[in-house]
């Protein structure tokens, strides 16, 4: 189907009718259906295992939903080739819960591997890597190991790791649990900032602190089922 | 402009801007960790494999060069047999035979063996005590050929001609083929060999792999995340396999190299002494060559290739 309207353009992730469970697991998410559209900014909210982990992963396909389909950048994912998986990646960012960082490379290389990953030259994107370094505070911990990180500096470097590669669509999964909220606002203004540049985001979080200084759409989760707060 | 470039232009001059990176930066650390216990292990078992295929390539190698070697001596060294027989007289025959030889051209000396020269030749036979006088002992005429290949054709011709069933001619053509195909068994042995340590070091490297790739999936998993493709995974494993089978290939070969040049410096240290002659009358030289140590080295280079494209092949998949 071709949108006549340049602005309509596909949604970055659909969701029909989707239900999923772990294993021979409880229904995790039963029956939930949304779409982000490009550039949009929205939080992802509700209690504590209410399935927000569970519907980034889908997202980011690393799990498969057991009913309905799943859309990312307007492709189908069910049986998608592994190269196609690659390439949908390489266009979304990633701030995990758990922080994910690799423990045996230091805090500038956990940032520049979006990049390196892609194959570009180390003096092609160090500039870059070190300006968001010193943007979210991690100046002077560029040699450290992550073991030898603070929670909250864990967090900004696992934030600039998702941001560093301008993606078009960012999740991020309670990326401001471990910092002041000094710090948050800060962190949440480079959220917005890559908003601005176009990039869709997407931040599951059960801070009112920050959803209340943003007016964006909430999706709310409770007991598998999501409700949609314009 | 970056995201950050830009966010910090609206947030003011609060952090000051500083180019210059510290120099001891590090910035390409390999992506699969190296130093751990079990690559530690890994490269171990590569050297020690190496270094037994290091030495059976020694050991054919050295039995190739001593074989050509005897062969090539053998070859120049022919006999001429004269029986003695009823009514005849021996030494008449063996001057006879020496005269016949003597006028072959290619032949550059003869040497007749006395008879009590040929009687003690057969003393480690029959003892030392015997008298052999009334016995036939045949008469031997060594003849040292002058070059590798004489046609002895038509020497024998007439040899058997003058002297009829008297003298024969011995040109120890079975014996070198014996010798020939021995060492072609021996060498085809150690090349068998080689191949199935080489076999071996692959079986190792795919259970090595595929421990690696348990033990490291969380690397693998956010490798994936960051939008690293399974062939770019693959290849960051074969770097680091490489280096491992790189480090356990040279110890191995290295080892193996300097094993051989020790045991030639004892055995050329002790040829003087009666047991070195004895070892090197056995042996020949234990002196495998630049070519020996030259297929030491490409042995371990193999062994890091194998360990390289083994490990690639097995994380491909192990990730498909
Ligand atoms: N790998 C898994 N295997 C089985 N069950 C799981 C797994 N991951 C999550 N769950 C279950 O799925 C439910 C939803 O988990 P999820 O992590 O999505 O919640 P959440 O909304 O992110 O919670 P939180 O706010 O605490 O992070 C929980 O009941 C959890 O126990
Ligand atoms: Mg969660």
């Amino acid at each position: 189907m071709k949108s006549l309207l340049p602005g309509a353009e596909r949604p970055v992730v659909q969701f029909e009718h989707v239900g999923m469970r772990y294993g021979l697991g409880p229904e995790v998410l039963s029956d939930v259906s949304f779409r982000i559209a490009p550039h949009s900014f929205q939080f992802l909210t509700g209690p504590s295992g209410a399935g927000k982990t569970t519907l980034l992963r889908l997202i980011l396909l690393s799990v498969r939903p057991t009913r309905g389909t799943v859309a990312i950048f307007g492709e189908e994912v069910s049986g998608i080739s592994s190269e196609k998986l690659t390439l949908l990646r390489r266009r979304m960012g990633v701030v995990f819960q758990d922080f994910r960082l690799l423990d045996h490379l230091t805090t500038y290389e956990n940032v520049a591997l979006p990049l390196r990953v892609q194959g570009r030259s180390e003096s092609g994107y160090r500039g870059e890597v070190v300006e968001l370094l010193r943007w979210v505070g991690l100046g002077e911990r560029m040699h450290a190991l992550p073991p030898l990180l603070s929670g909250g500096e864990k967090q900004r470097a696992a934030i600039a790791r998702a941001l560093i590669a301008r993606p078009d669509l960012l999740l991020a999964d309670e990326p401001t649990g471990n910092v002041d909220p000094a710090l948050g606002r800060r962190l949440l203004r480079l959220f917005l900032e890559l908003n601005k540049l176009g990039t869709s985001v997407i931040i599951a979080t059960h801070d009112f602190g920050i959803m209340d200084a943003v007016n964006a759409r909430r999706m709310v989760l409770n007991a598998g089922r999501l409700r949609i707060e314009e | 402009m970056s995201i950050a470039a830009k966010a910090r232009a609206r947030a003011a001059a609060a952090f000051p801007t500083d180019p210059t990176l510290p120099a001891n930066l590090r910035r390409n650390a390999p992506l699969v960790p190296t130093d751990t216990a079990a690559g530690r292990s890994l490269a171990a078992v590569i050297a020690i494999l190496t270094f037994l295929a290091g030495l059976c390539a020694g050991a054919a190698e050295m039995v190739a060069t001593n074989a050509a070697q005897w062969q090539s001596s053998v070859a120049q060294e022919v006999t001429i047999q004269v029986r003695p027989g009823p009514g005849r007289d021996v030494d008449a025959d063996v001057a006879k035979a020496e005269a016949i030889a003597k006028q072959e051209p290619g032949v550059a000396r003869t040497r007749i063996f006395s008879k009590s020269e040929s009687e003690r030749l057969l003393e480690p036979w029959l003892g030392s005590g015997l008298d052999l006088s009334d016995l036939p002992v045949p008469r031997l005429i060594a003849l040292r050929m002058s070059g590798d290949r004489v046609d002895l054709g038509s020497l024998r011709t007439k040899l058997v001609a003058a002297l009829p069933g008297v003298a024969s001619l011995d040109d120890h053509a079975l014996w070198l083929q014996r010798l020939s195909t021995a060492a072609s068994a021996f060498v085809g042995a150690g090349i068998g060999l080689v191949v199935l340590v080489l076999v071996a070091t692959g079986l190792a490297v795919t259970f090595a792999t595929r421990g690696a790739m348990a033990g490291n999936k969380e690397v693998v998993d956010v490798l994936h995340f960051v939008g690293a493709g399974d062939d770019y995974i693959a290849r960051a494993f074969q770097a680091r396999f490489f280096g491992l089978g790189l480090r356990g290939g040279g110890i191995g070969a290295a080892c193996a190299i300097l094993a051989f040049v020790i045991a030639g410096l004892v055995t050329g240290s002790a040829s003087s002494g009666p047991a070195g002659q004895e070892i090197e009358a056995l042996f020949g030289a234990f002196h495998i060559g630049w070519r020996g140590f030259f297929s030491i080295a490409l042995i371990g280079g193999i062994a890091s290739l194998v360990t390289g494209a083994v490990s690639r092949l097995t994380v491909r998949r192990y990730l498909g």
